[in-house]
């Protein structure tokens, strides 16, 4: 038997990892690539619908307000803010990813950490915006703003508004979660006895996600 | 498992570090700075007479930007570009549904818009009437949902 084994080389003869990547952490490939369909399902059939309505309101008009503003109205200051939160927020993810190759246990706790501040921080500031435009009239079933060119609006804006950024933010909060309950582990030492982090790897997988999918939303619904 | 483990040291040193992090880092915050100064051009351009053909142009630029943000975050932070080719393409060729996904959808609500201009008379007028000021009532039932 084992000198079958020794002479079977090819990638996928069987003995050694064909994609040289970690079960769970192909899994999660997978899993994202599912998520990424649903997501995609949604910024479609938005898409399709804004193409098939005659006018649609204008975002710059909409997303203005930011907190402490009071009547000054600076349309994209607020939503580079999240922006910037989220990708700094991504950044710390990879350096934690990063020091736990080299089995560095601070070092993953302290980038964990700064990553679960930021994605507190983007949530604070989706909770103040979704607040705001509550108080403005605008839900699920009712808009208050007008089309770009004055006429009436449907509430397909408000509709997909939300359900969007809110399936957006339900993920960044379930990845708060998965950093918390990986920085507990962390700060356990459950890596370390275990020889490897390649837990981190797959939080940080998740957690990118939600940045990538902030990018397409962002543009899909604040800049065009 | 434990060989499996073994067999994955390859992994570990394989990209290219921190230098990598901070390079992608930087052209993330730059390609973000120019969307939003493209933003801010298309914004002011609405406020005018509204040059259809440049709006669209800046979009589809804006498009551009997003879609090379999406590349350096998955090839990059997410680590894909260092991973086996075999892999990268089990993850990527599906993917490109979405290329017939946009195009056909798109399509499709366009040309429903142009025929319910065209054949539903009152559909067109419907959607000229202007929004009357300072509509702040949440009970007002919206007819045109």
């Amino acid at each position: 038997m084992e000198t079958t084994v020794t002479t079977n080389t090819g990638t996928w003869k069987g003995g050694r990892s064909p994609f040289n990547v970690e079960y769970g952490k192909l899994m999660m490939w997978y899993f994202l690539m599912s998520d990424a369909f649903t997501f995609g399902a949604f910024l479609i059939s938005y898409g399709t619908t804004r193409f098939a309505t005659n006018q649609w309101p204008d975002p710059y008009a909409v997303f203005r307000s930011y907190p402490f503003g009071g009547h000054h109205e600076l349309p994209l200051v607020f939503v580079s803010l999240m922006t910037f939160i989220l990708i700094i927020s991504s950044v710390t993810m990879v350096l934690a990813v990063h020091e736990g190759h080299y089995m560095n246990r601070k070092g993953v706790a302290k980038y964990l950490f700064l990553t679960i501040l930021g994605g507190l921080a983007f949530l604070g500031c989706q909770a103040w915006e979704w607040t705001h435009l509550y108080h403005e009239g605008a839900w699920w079933g009712r808009n208050p703003f007008p089309n770009a060119d004055g006429t009436v609006s449907t509430t397909n804006f408000t509709n997909f508004f939300f359900t969007i950024t809110g399936f957006h933010g339900f993920h960044v909060f379930s990845g708060v979660v998965i950093n918390i309950i990986m920085l507990i582990m962390v700060l356990k030492g459950v890596f370390d006895r275990r020889g490897h982090y390649l837990m981190i790897e797959k939080a940080g997988l998740y957690w990118h996600f939600v940045d990538l999918v902030w990018v397409f939303v962002f543009t899909c619904f604040y800049l065009i | 498992m434990d060989h499996t483990l073994e067999s994955l040291e390859l992994e570990h040193h394989v990209g290219g570090g921190r230098k990598e992090i901070w390079r992608v880092t930087i052209i993330l915050t730059v390609f973000t700075l120019v969307e939003l100064a493209l933003g801010v051009w298309l914004m002011n351009l609405e406020e005018g007479d509204g040059a259809q053909l440049t709006i669209d142009f800046i979009k589809g630029v804006i498009v551009i930007f997003m879609l090379a943000k999406a590349f350096y975050i998955v090839a990059y932070f997410m680590h894909l570009r260092h991973e086996l080719r075999n892999m990268i393409m089990t993850i990527v060729v599906p993917l490109f549904l979405f290329v017939w996904f946009i195009i056909a959808f798109l399509a499709d609500g366009n040309s429903f818009k142009n025929n319910k201009n065209k054949y539903d008379p009152g559909h067109k007028a419907r959607s000229e009437e202007k929004m009357p000021k300072h509509e702040h009532e949440p009970q007002e039932a919206h007819p045109l949902q």
